[in-house]
């Protein structure tokens, strides 16, 4: 090939980097390995890690039962080693199924149509704000507390540099955004309402109720689901504008954070608005359906700085993830489950509410509930780590006011005895606290 | 009479509707265990919020999901069909050793809120894959947080922009070469700078003489790609440097084509003082039919501040920990901490290959494209004479005189067996061919590739309305896209065929 090509030697093809910027050492980084040893590399990081764990975590990443039939198509070399479909006659497998995946998400949501996908529910809910921001003509945005805190922080970061100013709302006792905050704070500037539901503490929002209020001072309401499992057996938010959901729960690996698969639904008239690739239906020369990415004036490639937004690469793979999972489950099975994982939370909730204060008790929730102990959560961590059981989130961090809650999250790969053993793990403490407690006020009687 | 190819064949491919169309009550491919809660009344649980029906949602057996996906997917081509040349997308091979480890038990289902103590394995993950991308790209610090490359550049600008507000004053402008991918100045614009447009010379390198006259106080950053998207290694990328550095600018390296250099040279060490890397181009996890991808940033020490939050530090104990006390951070640019499954993908690459196979795999990426391009020149115009990289950028100059444009060769290729390269950018070349091969191609593909596309070109010069036409031999031929656009229908509907 060198010869062919007309040089004596590779290095001859790096000339055009000068010299003193060529690299003529080793990279310090580990040695080649072998197959086996990069397997046995990374079963030792497993192993570091909470191999063999169960977990009452939710809080964004949920860990739900993954049918095998999920990695055995997408690991088809077809689907994950193909590009993005720009060139529709070699790609119509990726656009079909994205085809498929707007259908089910926009009819999960009950919107009129969704993109291909979004990075995740954080970067979407931020996407989401700017696209109600070009609707309106507005500058400003009303956001939950009750939204997940690390999408507050992600829409935090954006809302900044497009100098679009953000006013949180706070919560009522029932663990709902306190409506009539939200309605003092809505102003003539304000593009949209941003909420969560559920919410981060598990609680279901009154959609219609938000959604007049929001309305009436002529901004949008953009709903955030982070839990897509609700949807079996949640009303969708049909009275929002825009939905930006995490599909995290179809079917793709909790995976220590990401890759995730975010998605944004939203209504016929603002689909020029909406950021992200859209595959829609066409027919070829002949009259046969056939279906490509449309309405790419809106995207970077072609627009470059007016675009609606810079994303370019998007969670394709795992789209296809949550597409399959959607259509395993299908109209019935995603409701049964939805079903279960509502039965496992009400029973744990239930169980938790006889020796510690379940609190936003008031209002419907699905699968998160939050536990109010009068130990430290962290050490109540502690004791159930000696039984392989990772507890529930403490809220400290991320809500100083609400102390030792803890959100505990139950799906339908939580069994009874787990609950029962987490339980009674944490009523031990509380009954010894109790206890103690007694005692001091005795002593302190006599 | 037209001509034939050793690499393709037509064969019989199955048809398959949609999902909703083979849907039909009763049909499950689902199953859960018993209850061993008591069950619960939605009703009273749920009240009017209650969901009574999920419309459309299909309801289909086992085997006619893995029948309708895997029909989907003889659709597609795909690396493990063959070469595919997409200039910029740097489609190489994706191992499956990466796919393996990705599904190990304790790595696939680690919760990004578990206690630190159990999740060193992931923050070792993290650390090291850091550690290997701080040293490649010759940078002091990185954040592994952005989901991909755009994410990544606008994480970029983030920073930069938080950069100058600490010294007073957060500039205006963008600098971004005309021959750069429109994620740059899409991105610039998201993060709230004006973007000024920056010519290329007669080389296809950043024109030196008209940055020095556009670079002034009101300038943050210049984006540049190096090699840029001709393949072309910008030469004088150091004085660049000196320029932006002298009046106070940074400069951002688009690390899109980081193939061309790995293990060859650093970023760090010819002036730039940030740059987004994509994982799923030059550290091979897969493109997946258009992502997840992954965006790292890595950085100078002047910028390390400013890194979103959080950060993996070594704790005083040796243990591995995420530092959310940063006070001067750009903030969160994404939930958690970025795509991990790519991370593990992208270090399993890394560890398979080494110092030396990194070498090597740069090494024969550039032999590649520059084989390509020696079998091509004279048959199709080369505008640019520039040595390539990785890269080799045509145009379709010869053949638009019969009215064949670069896409109709790329939809003739297509019959050919091969997927198209990637036409008309960038947009300083009118009419482009833009040709990446990528170190995965073996020889005897190549020839392959050069044979078709010699091919195609006697076909415009014999029939070039047979080209035109092309596809010949997909399921479907071209499509009506002006039509999808002007009457979007982006979801199906029951009655709509």
């Amino acid at each position: 090939m060198l010869k062919a090509i007309g040089v004596r030697s590779v290095d001859d093809l790096f000339s055009p980097i000068p010299a003193e910027f060529r690299l003529h050492r080793d990279l310090d980084i580990p040695r080649q390995m072998a197959e086996s040893e990069i397997v046995d590399w990374f079963k030792k990081r497993a192993q570091e890690n909470a191999e063999g764990y169960t977990s009452f975590l939710g809080a964004g990443a949920y860990n739900h039962y993954r049918p095998v039939v999920i990695d055995a198509l997408v690991q088809r070399g077809e689907f994950l080693t193909s590009y993005t479909p720009y060139q529709a006659e070699f790609a119509q497998g990726t656009l079909q199924a994205i085809f498929e995946f707007q259908t089910m998400v926009s009819e999960l949501t009950g919107m009129d149509l969704a993109n291909a996908s979004m990075y995740d529910g954080s970067t979407g809910a931020a996407e989401a704000v700017m696209m109600a921001c070009r609707i309106t003509g507005r500058n400003g945005a009303v956001v939950a507390r009750t939204l997940h805190p690390e999408y507050r922080e992600v829409i935090a970061t954006y809302a900044a540099n497009q100098n679009i100013p953000v006013k949180a709302v706070d919560y009522v006792a029932s663990g709902r955004i306190d409506s009539r905050a939200l309605e003092a704070a809505i102003g003539d500037d304000t593009a949209c309402v941003l909420i969560q539901s559920p919410n981060f503490f598990g609680t279901i929002e009154d959609i219609e109720a938000i959604a007049g209020i929001t309305h009436k001072r002529g901004a949008l309401l953009v709903v955030s689901i982070a839990e897509a499992v609700s949807l079996g057996i949640v009303e969708p938010p049909r009275a929002a504008d825009i939905v930006s959901m995490e599909a995290q729960s179809f079917g793709v690996p909790v995976g220590f954070g990401g890759p995730y698969c975010g998605v944004l639904a939203t209504k016929d008239k603002y689909v020029r608005q909406m950021p992200g690739r859209l595959a829609g239906q066409t027919v070829d020369k002949k009259g046969k359906r056939g279906f490509v990415l449309t309405l790419a004036t809106r995207e970077q490639h072609i627009r470059r700085e007016k675009a609606t937004s810079n994303i370019c690469t998007n969670q394709a793979l795992v789209a296809l993830m949550v597409n399959i999972f959607m259509t395993v489950y299908g109209k019935v099975g995603l409701r049964e489950l939805a079903k279960q994982n509502l039965a496992k939370a009400a029973y744990a909730a239930s169980q938790f509410g006889k020796h510690a204060k379940v609190k936003f008790g008031s209002a419907p929730r699905f699968n998160e509930f939050v536990v109010e102990t009068s130990e430290d959560p962290y050490a109540i961590h502690n004791r159930l780590l000696g039984h392989k059981i990772v507890g529930g989130l403490p809220l400290k961090k991320f809500y100083p006011e609400l102390g030792n809650a803890a959100l505990w999250c139950c799906t339908e790969l939580t069994t009874r005895s787990m609950i029962d053993t987490a339980v009674g793990l944490t009523a031990d403490s509380e009954r010894a606290d109790r206890t103690m407690r007694e005692v001091e006020e005795e002593e302190v009687a006599r | 009479m037209k001509h034939t190819t050793r690499k393709a064949t037509r064969h019989i491919s199955q048809n398959e509707g949609l999902i909703f169309e083979k849907s039909s009550p009763g049909k499950a491919a689902w199953k859960l265990p018993p209850l061993d809660v008591p069950e619960v009344d939605t009703a009273k649980l749920l009240g009017s919020q209650e969901r009574k029906d999920l419309g459309v949602m299909p309801e289909v057996s086992e085997i006619e999901i893995i029948r309708h996906f895997t029909r989907l997917s003889t659709w597609n081509y795909a690396i493990d069909l063959g070469m595919f040349p997409l200039g910029s997308c740097t489609m190489k091979y994706n191992p499956r050793v990466n796919e393996f480890v990705s599904r190990v038990e304790g790595i696939a289902n680690g919760h990004p809120y578990q206690p630190e103590k159990i999740s060193q394995g992931a923050l070792r993950i993290l650390k090291t894959l850091s550690d290997c991308l701080i040293e490649i790209t010759g940078m002091d610090a990185i954040t592994l947080q952005p989901a991909a490359g755009a994410h990544g550049e606008l994480t970029g600008l983030l920073m930069v922009r938080a950069y100058h507000q600490s010294k007073g004053n957060p500039r205006k402008k963008v600098l971004i070469p005309d021959s750069a991918h429109g994620t740059n100045p899409a991105t610039a614009a998201t993060a709230g700078y004006a973007v000024e447009n920056l010519k290329s010379n007669d080389r296809g390198m950043v024109d030196v003489d008209a940055l020095v006259a556009q670079m002034n106080e009101d300038v943050a950053a210049l984006m540049v790609t190096n090699p840029n998207t001709l393949g072309v290694f910008e030469h004088d990328i150091h004085k660049i440097a000196e320029i932006m550095h002298a009046k106070g600018g940074l400069l951002y390296m688009d690390g899109a084509n980081m193939n061309a250099l790995v293990g060859k040279a650093r970023p760090g060490d010819f002036g730039v003082d940030l740059m987004h890397l994509n994982l799923h181009k030059t550290f091979s996890t897969p493109h997946g039919g258009g992502g997840p991808g992954s965006g790292p940033v890595a950085i100078k020490k002047i910028l390390e501040p400013f890194l979103p939050i959080p950060t993996v530090i070594t704790k005083s104990d040796g243990t591995l920990g995420f530092d959310y006390n940063r006070p001067q951070s750009v903030g969160r640019v994404r939930a958690f901490y970025g795509n991990f499954g790519m991370f593990v993908r992208a270090l399993a690459y890394i560890l398979a290959n080494g110092p030396d196979g990194l070498r090597q795999t740069t090494e024969d990426a550039v032999l590649n494209a520059n084989y390509i391009r020696k079998g091509l020149e004279g048959v199709y115009d080369l505008p640019y004479k520039t040595p390539s990289m990785h890269e080799v950028v045509f145009s379709d100059k010869v053949q638009s005189k019969r009215g064949v444009r670069t896409m109709d060769l790329a939809k003739r290729l297509i019959d050919y067996g091969f997927h198209p390269y990637t036409t008309a950018f960038p947009l300083i070349v009118p009419g482009a061919l833009m040709i990446e091969p990528t170190e995965s191609e073996p020889k005897e593909e190549l020839d392959l590739f050069i044979e078709a596309m010699k091919s195609i070109a006697e076909e415009v010069e014999e029939d070039p309305q047979f080209v035109l036409d092309a596809p010949h031999n997909t399921r479907i031929s071209r499509l009506d896209e002006v039509g999808a656009a002007r009457k979007p229908i982006l979801r199906w509907k029951p009655g709509n065929a």
